[in-house]
Order: C-alpha cells, then sequence, then structure tokens
C-alpha cells in the first residue's frame, strides 16, 4: 500500500481508538471534575463491561444482534449500579478524601479484577459483532487522465467500526445535553462548584455522588461494550484505557468534558498514527513521561482549579 | 537513659535478636521465606519512611526497587561487575533516580504527586520492556550462582542467605531509628503533621521532603539490589504496578509511621498471599480486600492501633 492510503487506514483506526477512549475518559473525567475522587478502578468498570458483554450475548447463542443490543443496554446500567454500590459502601465512609480515596479504589480494582479471574478466568473471548460489512474505500491517483479514484487493496472499515464511531459520538452529545441543559446536570454542577452550598439549597450531594460514580463507571462500560467486537475481553484489558484516560483527562484539562473529549481525539488519532513511526511500547513511554511532566511543570492548568 | 528509652531498645533489639536466632529453628521452606521477608520489609522501611514519617504517598517506589535489581543485575551481566561492586551500583543507581524523581515529582503534592509518581514508574517499567535486548523483558534473567560470592561467602547458600537478609534488614532498621531520632528526622515529622507551618519556622521544606525521597529510594534500590543478588533472579515484574502497591500495602496493614510497622505488614501479607496462592491463582483479591478494610476500618494499621491503645511510647 502507498503511504497516503496507509495514513488513511492509520487514522480510520485511530479515529475508532478515539471514540472509545473519549467515552471513557469522560467518564473518569465526569468523576473527578464532581466529586474530586481519581478513581483508580476506572479501568477494571471498562473491563467489567466487556466480560459482561461476553456473558450477556452468551446467553442468546445464535442471535448475534439480539443479543448485542440487549447487552449495549444492561451492562452499563449493570456496572453503573454496581460503581454506585462501591461509592455508597466505601467511598462515602471514607468522606471523599483524596489520597485514602485512591487506596481504596486501588482496592477495588484488585478485588474487581480478580473476582473476574476466578469466575470468568484468564482466556480472552471474543464477541461476535451484530453487523460487520467490509466497506472498501477508494483513494485518488494521478493518472494520465488527471485525477481519479482507485480502490486500493486493504484500504477498508467494517460498517461496525463506522457505528462505534457514530455511537460515542451520539453517547457524548447526549451526556454534553445532560450536563448543561437539564436539571440533573445543573444538581451536578453546582455540586461541582461548592459542595457545601449545594447542600445548603437543598440539593442531595449524596446521591448526586453516587449517581456520577456510577454514571462515570456506566460511561466505561459502554465503551467496553462497543469495543469488545473488536477487541476481545479478557481480565487485565482495564490496564491500558486506565492509563490512556488519565492521559487524556490530564491533557484536557481535569473535569472539562470538551477538553477531555479534544484530548481523546488528539490521543486517539496521534496514537494510531504515531504506531506508524514508533513502536508502540516506545510511544508509551513517551506519552507517560510527556504527561507526568505536564502534571509537574503545568499543574495550574491542568489540575485542579480552573476549568473550562 | 529514661525507661522510654530503655523500652525501645529492649523491644526493637529483641525483634532483631529473634529474628537472629529463628534461622536455627525454622523447617527449611520458611527459613526462605523469613530472608526473603526481610529483603522486602527493608523495602517497606524505605517506603515508610518517605509515607509514614514525611507523609508522602508514593505510586511509584517500583521505579526505585527495579532501579536497584536492574543496577546490580545489568552492573554484573553488562559491565561485569563482582557482587560488591554490582550492589554497590544498584543503590547508586536507586538514589540518583530518586534524587532526579524526587526533584521533579515534589513540585506537586497530593493526589498529583500520586499519579506523577505512578507515571514516572510506569514509564520506568515500560522502558524495561523496551530494552529487552539487555533486560530480557517479563522473562528476565538469572544470576549465576559463580556470581553469587560476596567476599568469599556464596549467598545463594539458604544459612549465608539469611545473614546476608539479616544484615540488610537490620542497617535498614536501625538507620531510620536513629534518623528519626536525630533533628532531621523530627523536621521530616513536623512536616506530615503541618508543612506550612515548618516552613513558617524557617526550615527549608523542600530540601528535607528530597532528602527524604532520596533516603527512601536509596533504601528501596538496596532492598531491589539484594533480592536480585540473594535470590538470583532479575525480572520486568519487578518494576510493575503491583511493586509500587505492594510497599504501600504492607507499611499500610503494619502501620505508617511506625519503627516495626513495615515488618509486621510483610511478614502478614507475604504469608497471607502465600497461604491464598496454594488455593486460587487470584491471589492479589486478599490484597485488595486488604485495602480496602485498611482505609475503612483501620486506617493506622495493626501497630498504629497498638501504639493508640497499649505503647504509647512505639516509635
Amino acid at each position: 500500500m502507498d503511504f497516503g492510503p496507509y495514513l488513511m487506514l492509520a487514522t480510520l483506526e485511530g479515529a475508532v481508538t478515539a471514540a472509545v477512549l473519549a467515552l471513557t475518559a469522560s467518564g473518569l473525567a465526569l468523576v473527578f471534575g464532581v466529586m474530586r475522587v481519581v478513581n483508580v478502578a476506572h479501568g477494571e468498570f471498562f473491563m467489567l463491561g466487556a466480560v459482561l458483554a461476553w456473558w450477556v450475548t452468551s446467553w442468546l447463542d445464535g442471535y448475534a444482534a439480539l443479543g448485542f443490543a440487549l447487552a449495549l443496554l444492561i451492562v452499563p446500567v449493570m456496572v453503573g449500579v454496581l460503581a454506585a454500590l462501591a461509592d455508597v459502601t466505601v467511598l462515602k465512609r471514607l468522606s471523599y478524601d483524596p489520597e485514602r480515596t485512591i487506596v481504596a479504589t486501588i482496592g477495588i480494582l484488585y478485588i474487581l479484577q480478580q473476582v473476574t479471574l476466578m469466575t470468568y478466568g484468564p482466556d480472552a473471548r471474543p464477541v461476535t459483532p451484530p453487523f460487520n460489512t467490509r466497506l472498501a474505500l477508494p483513494w485518488v491517483e494521478m493518472a494520465d487522465t488527471g485525477l481519479s479514484l482507485y480502490w486500493p487493496w486493504g484500504l477498508s472499515i467494517t460498517s461496525y467500526k463506522l457505528a462505534v464511531i457514530g455511537a460515542a459520538a451520539g453517547v457524548l452529545a447526549a451526556l454534553w445535553l445532560l450536563m448543561t441543559r437539564s436539571k440533573l446536570g445543573l444538581m451536578m454542577r453546582a455540586t461541582e462548584q461548592d459542595r457545601d452550598m449545594a447542600l445548603a439549597f437543598g440539593i442531595p450531594v449524596e446521591r448526586v455522588y453516587a449517581l456520577v460514580f456510577g454514571l462515570g463507571a456506566g460511561l466505561a462500560a459502554l465503551a467496553a461494550v462497543l469495543i469488545v467486537p473488536i477487541q476481545q475481553a479478557h481480565y487485565l484489558m482495564g490496564g491500558d484505557p486506565l492509563l490512556l484516560s488519565f492521559i487524556v483527562v490530564i491533557i484536557g484539562g481535569l473535569g472539562s468534558l470538551p477538553g477531555t473529549v479534544l484530548a481523546a481525539l488528539l490521543i486517539g488519532l496521534s496514537d494510531g498514527i504515531i504506531s506508524v513511526f514508533f513502536s508502540p511500547t516506545l510511544a508509551k513511554i513517551m506519552a507517560t513521561v510527556l504527561v507526568a511532566l505536564v502534571l509537574v511543570f503545568r499543574p495550574q492548568g491542568l489540575f485542579g482549579a480552573s476549568r473550562a | 537513659m529514661t525507661s522510654e528509652v530503655r523500652k525501645i531498645i529492649g523491644l526493637h533489639g529483641g525483634v532483631l535478636a529473634i529474628l537472629l536466632l529463628l534461622q536455627f529453628v525454622l523447617p527449611a521452606y520458611h527459613h526462605g521465606n523469613l530472608a526473603r521477608i526481610m529483603v522486602l520489609a527493608t523495602y517497606a522501611i524505605g517506603y515508610n519512611l518517605l509515607f509514614g514519617y514525611t507523609g508522602l504517598l508514593s505510586l511509584g517506589h517500583a521505579l526505585f526497587f527495579a532501579a536497584g535489581l536492574y543496577g546490580m543485575g545489568l552492573g554484573m551481566t553488562q559491565l561485569g561487575l563482582s557482587a560488591g561492586g554490582a550492589l554497590l551500583l544498584g543503590v547508586l543507581a536507586g538514589a540518583t533516580v530518586g534524587a532526579v524523581i524526587g526533584a521533579l515529582a515534589l513540585r506537586t503534592e497530593g493526589v498529583a504527586f500520586m499519579i506523577v509518581t505512578l507515571m514516572f514508574a510506569q514509564a520506568g517499567y515500560l522502558t524495561v520492556l523496551y530494552f529487552g535486548a539487555y533486560t530480557r523483558g517479563d522473562e528476565g534473567f538469572v544470576i549465576q550462582q559463580a556470581d553469587r560470592m560476596l567476599w568469599g561467602f556464596d549467598l545463594s547458600d539458604p544459612s549465608n542467605r539469611y545473614f546476608a537478609a539479616f544484615v540488610v534488614f537490620a542497617v535498614a532498621f536501625l538507620a531510620p531509628l536513629t534518623v528519626l531520632r536525630s533533628r532531621f528526622g523530627r523536621v521530616l515529622i513536623a512536616i506530615r503533621e503541618n508543612e506550612e507551618r515548618a516552613m513558617m519556622l524557617g526550615y527549608d521544606v523542600m530540601r528535607y521532603k528530597l532528602m527524604a525521597v532520596v533516603l527512601s529510594a536509596t533504601l528501596s534500590a538496596l532492598s531491589g539490589a539484594a533480592y536480585g543478588l540473594l535470590f538470583g533472579y532479575v525480572g520486568a515484574s519487578f518494576a510493575s504496578v503491583q511493586y509500587s502497591i505492594f510497599p504501600l500495602l504492607w507499611v499500610l496493614l503494619g502501620g505508617a509511621g511506625t519503627a516495626l510497622g513495615p515488618l509486621v505488614g510483610t511478614v502478614f501479607m507475604f504469608y497471607l498471599i502465600d497461604l491464598s496462592s496454594g488455593i486460587t491463582t487470584a491471589y492479589m483479591l486478599i490484597a485488595g480486600v486488604v485495602l480496602v478494610c485498611l482505609t475503612l476500618f483501620a486506617p493506622q494499621g495493626l501497630m498504629g492501633e497498638i501504639r493508640n491503645r497499649f505503647w504509647r511510647w512505639l516509635p
């Protein structure tokens, strides 16, 4: 394949990564923004989403599309309820002290991961996509007669991947509407700005916290359900999304939803393109060090007080 | 000598004496385990110095442990150093990495400090994997028995190994105990209790914190280097996040800010995981449950609770 079509393919694959990453990271950003809690177990909620999607679709063996639709509906709710329970039983009792909640979420990380290992096992299992038509894509080339279209071999994307991008965009738009236009969003934003004042105005802050924690985990689970037909479900799959979400949330300005989405696009797209030039390990090393340095040298705009 | 100091010397000297004597009575399996525990407890003591006494929670100590481990291991395989030289190189590597990471990470505080240390350690782990040609990545490499001779002692021999582990542990155990009773140690505790007040009193808080990081990293690296040398294996898993979480777990369980806590926590956790890994492969479940329960019910840890209830003089 020539370089041009190859780059286009990398960009398209990057867009799928970016879409899923934007969903996962916006969950993390929401939780940090409203609750000021760094949820280290976020990647495990993602993993649970994928594993539960495999479980739910296995009920309806033979009806791939139906099973997948069911998983898409109920898995995020299941994970969200579980997370809300964790919030009420553990985080609330720590009064959301930042350092102790990190330690507790590390504990929750291991509990979720290891319980999955005990029940689901160490295998990676696939989920059949509901539809998966291969769409060949055209590319322009200079011919004797001027510009003309041709279909290079290997330049294609599946309809399912396009649907993932569309679905992620739709969910993010809905989240944006929820946060800015609904009464619930207003309550969340009020809690975010001043917890005590919100409480004084009769906002049930504790319930908002449980809801936000559940919603954040649900977004990660939804992202995982969307990606699991492309990438198999495995009990250790939570590590990478967690690291990438951290990177995205820090780059995007912690807690800011538009910033997070923008950063996810940047990271997701460049991830696909960078890995054309560098080894993935080297790309990850550079990204991690860079983000750590961002936190060290520019914490003001990215971590804490100011928010877009 | 006040009665308090006498009690402290009695208790900690007694613990050391028991550890020294245990090697003659323990069966082979537990004998090996205890040698391992003493080296790992050294790591926990290094961690406790920063977390328990200075109040800085790092999620990236595996970087320092691995700096010692790989400084020692690569010093041997790549530079052809003897055991003593390699050990020294490992400790120096840890101190250097500690100084660099400390100078950077200490510009942040609280949650950001935790994330930054976590990220640097992750970068370190990935670096170990990236240079797989030298480090052999996840698979790791074995240090040959012939190279594990220190001053004529064969460290692969169980009783020599036990004694070496004991010496490493005793140094790490006694050094902070004396350091923390000095002026330097009191300033560290003052920083933990109230950083702004320490600053107001004219202490260069940044400098003290950096010294604490370097000291903590040095002890962690000593533990890493000794671990590789005594047990003859160097591998990437020792650089992974799990090995940053372990010292936190040991110290939290044993009691942050107590001298005996790291040892107690390491013994408990080591045997908990040892027993449960006989039953299930998901032994890290225990670690998770213990972490959550500790943060919920006993943030002071075992020795912290003992100090609160019975022995108020416990350092």
